[in-house]
């Protein structure tokens, strides 16, 4: 279970999908792409959550990882829909692109 | 309800226009008669209400009368505290006359969104009757920035070519001295906290609070910073120009006339009591910066070509005047300038006013596109020319008392060559005056399209009137004011005295 | 019958004449402006002659009558007070009678001119002016005088520029009021030492005080009596503030001889006279009076000689009498200079009034080059303007001559100056005596030079206004009787110990007056009347026997001096460049450059350099969505740091 593995590897593991999650927020162009990194970088969360659950021996972490995944599913549904209706409009999906606040 | 009257006279005067704007609000878009004559039904109460004031005013007090005190903010100290002395009777007395004069005036010549202008015109007297009642600072503030909103769209929509430019400089000008007053009242009541525990902004509590040297300076500093932009002193006027000459003429009446007097209104029953120490040691650049505003409002009053700037700029003069006899603190200079304030508003309101009449017929203020109309409009002639001699002080008018005590004043207080200097006042102001009247009225007949200038209409007529007969009335029977003023004076002088003296023992 | 009028009435009753034609004349007609206007101008001066009957046959103590507290302001009480003395009494008596005579002259002068409303106005402004004039002249206090006298000066401005559609007028009246306030700025100051110094503005303290410890007032009262003495400056046009006086003569005759001759001119003389405890209390100042008063004596009449402008000629005479008057003043013959005062209000009106009346005949021509026997055609103008000629020369004995020799005698007799003072008159005095029959000459004698229809139009005026011009013409002859020189007899002089009372002893300054021995006196008068004939007799040679060829060659020979003098030494140029032009260009200058560039520019200035903040930060918006996920990011890490850096 991974009340076996060691703590500091599920961290490594989690830390290092945090860091491919913001780059991937960074770098990217597509906003698809760009939302799959934002989900990459929830679920680091939620593995470095339920590390620390497992470690301190509580079950605060595995709450706290359902709340993120509601959460999370939330905002991929409004992220996705905005970039749905601006679609519609601007007929690309490159964040490069839209650049309606321009000053 | 007599109750009501005796005890809340004074709330409901301030109070009243607001009510008659809250009214306005229910009525439709389109009822353009109908809100200019509620408005100006409004103000008519008001000025009856206000009447008892001066009946009932007893004459053998120092202190503030009429008094109300409601907690309004307890847990900062803050309260509903109004009340009125000799000064700022006679301010009020003139808010209520002159705000129906122009809403009269305003009767046949606002055309567009009346009920707006109707509003904020209610609005405006609410704040500056408000101001000029509150003895509670952080009230005072309120009615202060109440003031400053209506001013702004009176003058941003409702006036000439260059409105947007002259309404963002006055309301920036002088939000920026608000700003550092607010500052300051902020620290007095911290200060006030410090030393005994509880939180008040009332006058009554703050006035005890002593300050030494710098802390005095700085906050004198940024009280009468506020309030000499508001005068305006000398090198602070410039918002003044562009502000009253782009005004809509009733917004011109009610900026010269009460507006401006708010500044040394504030300075008289703030800045001075609170910091005594620092406002003496100020006065004398009072004094010259006065000298200065004098002449210098005099001469570029002179060089002018638009008529309204022109008299736009004899308020600088006229102003200067009245500073100089605040700065020179003698009680005769004190109760002088108190007594012009009074006098600047109702001559230099009858100016704008008239100049309004042929302004909204020409749609020019342009001296070179008159000349010798007074064979056209004789009655506009003739009050133009009493207003004029009372603003450069013919002896028989109001000008002339005000100007008398308050150079003879200063001659008594030790700055003796400040009414030397500003003395030649009497020269300059006849200058430019006599010019503008010759220019207009007088010489030969020069456009034909004057040919068309229709004379006073009643209500401009009565609106004119009403002030002359004040004029004439003040300039023969002074004294109906100058005992009321007195002990105001009087005491301020006294209270300055003896924080002076509290504030030298260590 | 003792039941005295209070002294308030005198001038309110002018007061409700000018309110009642103000508001209501235009609607009732000439007739009703006329019964108002003239009414209360009659009836003021019956009411002050019903006051000053019982004052003169009786005793000539002051009466004061207190009406009402005017402004009761710190350490200053006015009260609206008014006062009965022999000075008063003197000006109250001519003011009146020469101002209804004048009102009974205007009704005939104004009646073809004007509409009703300009009938109206002018009447109500003469009534206005009455008002202002009596209370000058009433007065108790230096600041009621002065309400008065700013009220004249008022009523001037609005009579002046009468015909305000004219340039000339619109700009005269003007230039009056505006050379007016700088004497009053003199004045003004002149009564805040007072104040300073007596603690009072009241005539009765002020005096007292004055005269009973004079010590204590020191050099601030020679600065007072200079201050006030500029106010006289103005209002009765002594140099260098005579300027507006020619001009004035823009407006209607009736007012040329009311305001610029007879009263209001004079009110400078008055109030010098009045404060004469003062004035002799700083006798630096007192031969600075003389002084200003001989040189401009001398400098209008060196102008009058060769103007062509009726009206304008009378003008300049004005002022140098006017100047005779404070040169009497000066030496300390306050009485003799109110003497010449009331002498030349009835021959100066008369004059005027004449010259109105010919220029009624000329059709509004006042150009004395296009006139010329009119003598026969207006006999009765004519010789009420001779006796006023003659009065005015000086030649006995008409008034003028009393009154001017006094003033002469008096400065001859005065120590230091005096004789120079003296001398100076006296040959003013000639040239007087030249201009005055200069006009005399080329206006009614010789033939006439005018046009063909002015010609035919040539007629007398109507008895509205000859009855005045006879009534001052009988003055010019008899007025002067009143003031009969000592030599003549020991009480021949009524006029000198009526005035008595009102020059004070001074404690400490006993007038050592011993008058002069009266072959001195004989001879003097000889000499003035020598001088006096020949200036009259200089000027019928030249202009009535020889129709003027000699001045004209003399005027061809030096052609820059004529002009420079035709020209009234070109003053008003003089003064344009020296003050009003830099004056303008300062007013221009400090609107241009301080209020629009450097105030506003500063201000503009502020505001633009927040613009540009504004403009260069909007570039941070780059609408780029990564980018402000990188400043998320960024912040993000310095946020850490910073927290990780404090634990």
């Amino acid at each position: 279970m991974i009340g076996s593995i060691p703590l500091f590897d599920v961290l490594l593991v989690s830390g290092a999908l945090f860091s491919i999650g913001i780059a991937g927020a960074l770098l990217r162009r597509n906003a698809i792409q760009i939302f799959l990194s934002i989900e990459l970088m929830m679920n680091a969360a939620n593995l470095a959550l339920l590390g620390y659950g497992a470690a301190l021996g509580t079950h605060q972490g595995q709450v706290i990882v359902f709340f993120v995944i509601a959460i999370a599913a939330a905002e991929a549904s409004v992220g996705l829909a905005i970039f749905v209706a601006l679609f519609r409009h601007t007929e690309t999906i490159d964040v490069n692109k839209i650049n309606l606040l321009k000053w | 309800m007599d109750a009501l009257l005796r005890d809340h006279l004074l709330t409901l005067v301030v109070f009243l226009p607001a009510a008659g704007a809250a009214l306005l609000l229910f009525f439709p878009h389109s009822a353009r008669i109908a809100a200019r004559n509620v408005a100006l039904g409004v103000s008519l109460v008001a000025l009856a209400a206000s009447l008892p004031l001066w009946t009932r005013f007893a004459l053998d007090q120092g202190g503030f009368q009429f008094r109300e005190k409601i907690a309004w903010i307890p847990q900062l100290g803050i309260s509903y505290a109004i009340g009125i002395d000799g000064i700022s009777l006679l301010l009020v007395l003139l808010t209520t006359v002159l705000t129906p004069v122009s809403l009269l005036f305003s009767l046949t010549h606002v055309e567009k969104e009346v009920r707006g202008f109707s509003i904020a015109f209610l609005v405006l007297e609410t704040g500056m009757l408000g101001s000029l009642v509150a003895l509670d600072l952080a009230l005072f503030y309120v009615f202060w920035e109440v003031m400053l909103v209506p001013m702004y769209f009176i003058i941003g929509i409702w006036g000439g070519p260059r409105r947007i430019y002259a309404s963002m400089k006055f309301f920036l000008f002088t939000m920026a001295g608000s700003l550092l007053m607010f500052l300051a009242i902020l620290f007095l009541a911290i200060r006030y906290h410090a030393a005994t525990g509880g939180w008040s902004f009332a006058l009554e509590d703050l006035y005890r609070l002593t300050f030494t040297g710098s802390t005095e300076t700085l906050l004198f500093l940024a009280f009468a910073l506020a309030f000499a932009i508001k005068v305006p002193v000398f090198p602070l006027h410039t918002w003044l120009p562009d502000a009253h000459t782009e005004a809509p003429t009733a917004g011109s009446i009610i900026l010269a006339g009460v507006l401006l007097k708010l500044g040394v209104y504030g300075y008289l029953r703030f800045a001075l009591p609170l910091f005594p120490g620092a406002a003496m040691r100020f006065a004398p650049w009072l004094g010259v910066l006065g000298v200065i505003g004098v002449v210098y409002g005099a001469l570029v009053a002179w060089a002018q070509h638009d008529m309204k700037r022109l008299v736009a700029y004899s308020s600088v003069s006229h102003l200067g005047l009245v500073v100089i006899g605040v700065g020179a603190f003698t009680t005769m200079s004190l109760s002088g300038s108190v007594l012009q304030m009074i006098n600047h508003g109702l001559s230099t309101g009858a100016l704008f006013l008239l100049v309004g009449v042929l302004y909204e017929r020409r749609h020019t203020r342009e001296i070179d596109a008159y000349g010798g109309v007074a064979a056209v409009v004789p009655v506009t002639t003739a009050l133009f020319l009493i207003a004029t001699l009372s603003s450069i002080g013919l002896p028989g008018l109001n000008g002339f008392v005000g100007e008398f005590t308050i150079l003879l004043g200063t001659w008594l207080s030790p700055h003796r060559w400040w009414a030397i200097a500003a003395a030649t006042g009497v020269i300059l102001s006849a200058v430019y005056m006599l010019t503008l009247v010759q220019r207009v009225f007088w010489s030969p007949f020069a456009h034909e399209e004057n040919r068309k200038l229709t004379d006073v209409r009643p209500s401009e007529f009565i609106a004119a009137a009403t002030l002359v007969v004040l004029m004439v009335w003040i300039g023969v029977r002074p004294n109906d004011l100058l005992d009321r003023i007195r002990p105001a004076v009087e005491s301020l002088q006294k209270s300055v005295a003896a924080k002076q003296i509290a504030e030298a023992q260590p | 019958m003792t039941s005295s009028l209070p002294l308030w009435v005198l001038p309110a009753i002018p007061l409700a004449g000018f309110a009642i034609n103000a508001l209501l004349g235009t609607r009732f007609g000439k007739s009703f402006v006329t019964a108002v206007g003239v009414g209360a101008a009659g009836l003021a001066t019956l009411a002050a002659y019903s006051r000053l009957v019982p004052f003169v046959a009786g005793s000539h103590a002051t009466v004061v009558e207190t009406v009402t507290n005017w402004m009761t302001v710190g350490t200053l009480s006015i009260d609206i007070s008014f006062r009965l003395d022999p000075l008063s009494a003197l000006m109250l008596a001519f003011v009146t009678f020469v101002a209804f005579l004048i009102h009974v002259y205007a009704i005939g002068y104004m009646h073809h001119e004007a509409t009703d409303a300009g009938y109206a106005r002018f009447f109500a402004y003469l009534n206005l002016f009455l008002f202002a004039m009596l209370t000058l002249v009433l007065a108790e206090s230096f600041l009621l005088m002065f309400v008065g006298w700013e009220g004249v000066g008022l009523c001037s401005y609005l009579l002046i520029g009468y015909y305000f559609d004219l340039e000339d007028a619109a700009a005269a009246g003007r230039k009056a009021f505006v050379v007016n306030r700088i004497g009053d700025y003199g004045f003004l100051l002149g009564m805040f030492g007072i104040f300073a110094a007596f603690g009072s503005l009241n005539y009765t303290e002020v005096f007292r005080k004055a005269a009973e410890q004079p010590a204590q007032f020191g050099p601030a009262l020679s600065v007072i009596c200079l201050c006030l003495f500029i106010g006289a400056m103005g209002k009765s046009a002594q140099v260098p503030l005579y300027v507006w006086l020619p001009d004035a003569m823009a407006g209607p005759t009736p007012v040329s001889a009311l305001i610029h001759a007879a009263t209001m001119v004079t009110a400078g003389v008055y109030m010098v006279a009045r404060c004469n405890v003062l004035f002799r209390l700083a006798p630096e100042v007192m031969l600075f009076v003389a002084g200003i008063g001989c040189f401009t004596a001398l400098f209008a009449g060196t102008i009058a000689i060769a103007q062509n402008d009726l009206k304008k000629v009378l003008a300049y005479s004005t002022i140098s009498q006017l100047g005779y008057m404070f040169l009497a003043c000066g030496v300390g013959a306050f009485a003799v200079g109110m003497f010449h005062v009331m002498t030349h209000a009835c021959f100066k009106a008369c004059l005027f009034l004449g010259a109105g009346s010919v220029m009624h005949a000329m059709s509004g021509d006042l150009d004395v080059r296009h006139m010329g026997g009119l003598k026969a055609k207006m006999p009765i103008t004519y010789w009420t303007f001779l006796a006023a000629t003659l009065a005015i020369a000086g030649i006995p004995p008409f008034a003028g001559f009393f009154s001017k020799d006094a003033i002469l005698s008096s400065s001859f007799e005065a120590p230091g100056l005096g004789r120079l003072l003296w001398f100076v008159g006296l040959f003013t005095a000639g040239l007087t005596a030249f201009y005055m029959f200069r006009i005399v000459s080329l206006t009614f004698f010789g033939e006439f030079r005018g046009t063909k229809e002015q010609a035919h139009h040539v007629h007398e005026s109507p008895s509205s206004m000859t009855f005045p011009l006879v009534v001052l013409g009988l003055l010019s002859v008899v007025a002067g009787w009143i003031g009969l020189p000592a030599v003549f007899g020991e009480h021949a002089n009524v006029i000198g110990p009526f005035l008595a009372p009102i020059i004070a002893p001074i404690a400490g300054h006993e007038a050592a007056h011993e008058a002069l021995p009266h072959a001195t006196e004989w001879l003097l008068m000889a000499v003035s009347v020598a001088v006096a004939a020949s200036g009259l007799y200089l000027a019928y040679a030249w202009y009535a026997k020889q129709g003027g060829r000699t001045p004209a060659r003399l005027a061809a020979s030096y052609p820059g001096v004529y002009a420079l003098v035709a020209d009234k030494y070109r003053i008003d140029e003089l003064y344009d460049v020296l003050f009003v032009r830099p004056l303008a260009w300062l007013a221009r200058t400090l609107w241009k450059v301080v209020d629009v560039l450097i105030i506003d520019g500063l201000l503009n200035a502020a505001a633009f350099l927040v613009e540009l903040t504004g403009d260069f930060l909007r570039f941070l918006q780059t609408g780029n969505v990564r980018n402000y996920a990188l400043t998320f990011f960024l912040g993000l890490i310095a946020l850490l740091i910073f927290v990780v850096g404090a634990m």
